[in-house]
């Protein structure tokens, strides 16, 4: 009965922090809102016509939205860079900016998830999914495999800070026993959550360009480098504009780890090219498409050499430790690195899967306006749904936020 | 040879070619065949009708709907008025939906479309469902265009999978293997479904994909060329079905693969997933004039689809399972396709695979299509 009581005044209280801010607060709170009334104008129209209205055809089935999806879950796994150091080997200095972390995972995962069912042509029907009441053709899709550790790991996210959060709230410190199995369990789970995205694309024979073995490990250095770069931006902001306390440390250990995921990705990202362009086959298509144009098509030309070179760019200044530990230079690189990686791994990877077609025909892609509004506006849902958690966990631990008695 | 059959397939939705020429059905340009007799009766009729109508809400005819509700002025108080009065009104439609007094068709209605909508996977149904599930989507096509369809639910029969072979030496390029499926099958009109595409491909190149054009417009057969017909080629290991996570798509006993297209929730794996192009999807509500509408139907088959969900080729399951060739074998002016029993030692494709130097198109992936190509 007493934690209903806590529960009950924590969502009093938390409602009551996610009201009152500054201008600033307001205006971006509101400025969010905006776009994703816009978003949400957009998608009726998409209900209403079907898929038509977006760039999608029989050729390229795939855009933005699945390009995104497959972006962010990269950012959601990157959670666990900050989680095992702190929970699992008792580094310190993480423990303010895991909960941070964790809420980015949990935006990032709802974001996900907008973009699946924004995708679906029939979400009308999606209980045929539910376990028990649909047919869950588990284990042979890999896609039930994604809907499974998705959803186990937005489940992880939200528990553990929840809990954390829930102890300090009542002034009470959190018990190492209930929440160290967890994030134990998370560790793993975020690995498994990209390497099952991976395994979506790499299981099918019919694109080559996704067919290899080196997919999901790029995936995960990728990630791991995007993520925590958008973690120290995240921490830059909340650094600037209120009190709680994140030590250069912190931001220093975490860069650390972008700069190392960021090499590794280059290097493998030089393995690809290697393979596909040194002996080229008929399965190289794509690869040419992508990076040189086919016949004329070159769409993506300038969105992959603007991503390579701010890559390439991004590692080289995060390499040297002057660079690096200069802070504003610092965030500069985890700003274009983030970019980067968003281009790459997004519609660099999605769309070429698709062209050539399966019998070499060669039709582009370009999303349409609405397909842009719905997707501006479940970043924007993303974006709100992190602003709110994180006002509250900063209310909670600095000891704004307190249970009255 | 095929003069008349255009290779796309056309919309007939509200366009009058015919009368815009101003010649009759009849075949004579001037008056006087008789059936234009009727027409000036109709004309008066209507512009009494029209008269009438102007008389009655004059201006308002100008304005569309949105306009006539909201560009309107008026005070707070009839505002608020009308507002209550559209809740009432909204309040009253889903009491309708729900009353016992309401007319029972509609009612009649509601309840197929809950059945319908919360009906379970087709593949999983017992013979007595699919027969219902067959007989509501009858019942409902009635109700709502006043025609009757007959819709069948067979299911695969004992020692019978079905194989496909395709002669490249006879195709011409006609296509009318392309139209005849567009008409057996219903597919969506307005953004010009296919489920066959024929590349046509240049001599002394061999089989290239990559230069071949499946997208021609001109006399057929081209001097040196030589042409090669793609659908779904029904796999044994197909890798569509292994990807679909919600089954809505599997592989019958029989060897067809289908699509439950009530159960699709539109996610397009299986299109990802498919080496030969097999798939296509309803990107929006697809459009089949009425008077063209194939009433011979399969549940599986060519049965009206919805938005949003994948279709495919389905060798005709409602010509197949009738012991019926599929629609482009039967339209095929050349004999160029076989279709038929494998288990069956005296069917002709047993002969074609026997005798034969038959392959299949990318083998190295190992879908095991059935279906192959052989030259004479």
């Amino acid at each position: 009965m007493r934690r209903f009581k806590v529960l009950k005044s924590l969502i009093r209280d938390s409602l009551d922090t996610i009201t009152h801010g500054s201008r600033k607060y307001h205006l971006w709170m509101a400025a969010l809102t905006f776009i994703m009334l816009v978003g949400m104008y957009c998608y009726s129209i998409q209900l209403d016509q079907g898929l038509s209205v977006t760039g999608m055809t029989d050729k390229v089935s795939w855009g933005l939205y699945i390009s995104n999806f497959t972006f962010l879950v990269g950012v959601a796994a990157a959670a666990v860079m900050l989680v095992m150091p702190t929970y699992v080997l008792k580094d310190i200095d993480f423990k303010q900016a895991v909960l941070i972390g964790e809420g980015v995972a949990v935006a990032a995962l709802i974001m996900c998830l907008a973009f699946v069912i924004a995708d679906m042509g029939g979400p009308s029907v999606l209980w045929h999914m539910i376990p028990g009441i649909g047919v869950f053709n588990f284990p042979n899709s890999m896609l039930t495999w994604d809907v499974l550790v998705l959803n186990g790991y937005l489940f992880l996210n939200i528990t553990i800070p929840f809990y954390i959060l829930f102890r300090h709230y009542q002034g009470k410190k959190s018990k190492k026993s209930v929440y160290v199995p967890g994030a134990f369990i998370s560790v793993f789970w975020a690995v498994a959550i990209h390497l099952v995205t991976a395994f979506l694309y790499q299981g099918l024979q019919a694109r080559p360009f996704w067919n290899n073995a080196l997919l999901g490990p790029r995936f995960l250095a990728s990630a791991f480098a995007a993520g925590p770069a958008l973690i120290i931006l995240v921490l830059a902001i909340i650094r600037s504009y209120t009190t709680f306390k994140i030590e250069d440390k912190t931001i220093k250990k975490i860069a650390m780890v972008v700069t190392v995921a960021a090499q590794i990705n280059l290097i493998m990202l030089i393995s690809e090219l290697f393979k596909e362009f040194y002996a080229p086959t008929h399965h190289s298509e794509s690869a040419y498409y992508l990076f040189f144009g086919l016949d004329g098509k070159n769409a993506l030309l300038p969105w992959i050499w603007t991503a390579i070179s701010l890559n390439v760019l991004a590692t080289v200044i995060l390499t040297f430790h002057k660079l690096r530990n200069n802070f504003k230079v610092l965030f500069f690189a985890c700003f274009i690195l983030f970019i980067a990686i968003w281009i790459e791994k997004g519609f660099g990877l999605i769309v070429p899967g698709f062209i050539p077609g399966p019998y070499g025909k060669i039709a582009e892609y370009t999303p349409t306006g609405i397909e842009i509004g719905v997707t501006l506006g479940i970043w924007a849902l993303g974006a709100f749904v992190f602003t709110i958690l994180a006002k509250t966990a900063i209310g909670i631990e600095i000891g704004k936020l307190r249970y009255k008695k | 040879m095929s003069n008349n059959n255009k290779k796309w397939f056309s919309l007939n939705l509200g366009r009058k070619d015919k009368e815009s020429s101003g010649s009759c059905g009849c075949g004579k340009t001037s008056g006087g065949c008789g059936s234009h007799a009727s027409e000036t009766t109709e004309m008066t009729d209507e512009a009494f009708a029209e008269a009438a109508i102007n008389a009655s809400i004059g201006e308002e005819r100008v304005k569309d709907g949105f306009e006539q509700v909201f560009d309107v002025k008026m005070d707070r108080r009839s505002a608020f008025k009308k507002l209550t009065a559209s809740l009432l009104i909204g309040a009253g439609a889903v009491s309708t939906s729900c009353s016992m007094i309401s007319g029972d068709e509609s009612k009649e209605k509601a309840q197929i479309d809950w059945e319908e909508q919360f009906k379970g996977n087709y593949k999983l149904m017992t013979d007595e469902e699919k027969q219902a599930t067959v007989d509501r989507l009858m019942r409902s096509y009635e109700l709502r265009t006043g025609k009757n369809i007959s819709m069948s639910s067979k299911n695969a029969e004992d020692d019978v999978l079905f194989g496909y072979a395709f002669n490249i030496s006879k195709c011409q390029g006609y296509m009318d293997c392309v139209n005849a499926c567009v008409e057996e099958n219903n597919q969506d009109r307005d953004s010009q479904m296919q489920y066959i595409r024929i590349h046509e491909m240049k001599d002394g190149k061999g089989f290239n994909f990559n230069e071949a054009d499946d997208n021609y417009y001109h006399e057929v057969p081209a001097e040196g060329h030589f042409y090669m017909g793609t659908q779904c080629f029904h796999c044994d290991n197909p890798p569509c079905v292994e990807v679909c996570p919600v089954q809505a798509t599997w592989r019958e006993a029989d060897g067809l693969v289908v699509v439950d297209y009530d159960w699709c929730v539109g996610c397009r794996y299986c299109m990802a997933a498919c080496p030969y192009d097999g798939r296509r999807f309803n990107w929006s509500k697809p459009e089949v004039p009425e008077a063209e509408v194939n009433h011979n139907q399969h549940y599986l088959g060519n049965r009206l689809r919805k938005k949003g969900v994948m279709e495919k080729c389905t060798f005709c399951v409602q010509r197949s399972r009738a012991g019926k060739n599929p629609a482009c074998v039967e339209a095929c002016p050349t004999g160029a396709r076989i279709f038929g029993n494998l288990l069956d030692p005296k069917s002709t494709i047993r002969w074609v695979l026997e005798n034969k130097k038959v392959f299949r198109l990318k083998e190295d992936l190992g879908t095991e299509p059935k279906f192959w190509y052989f030259m004479d």
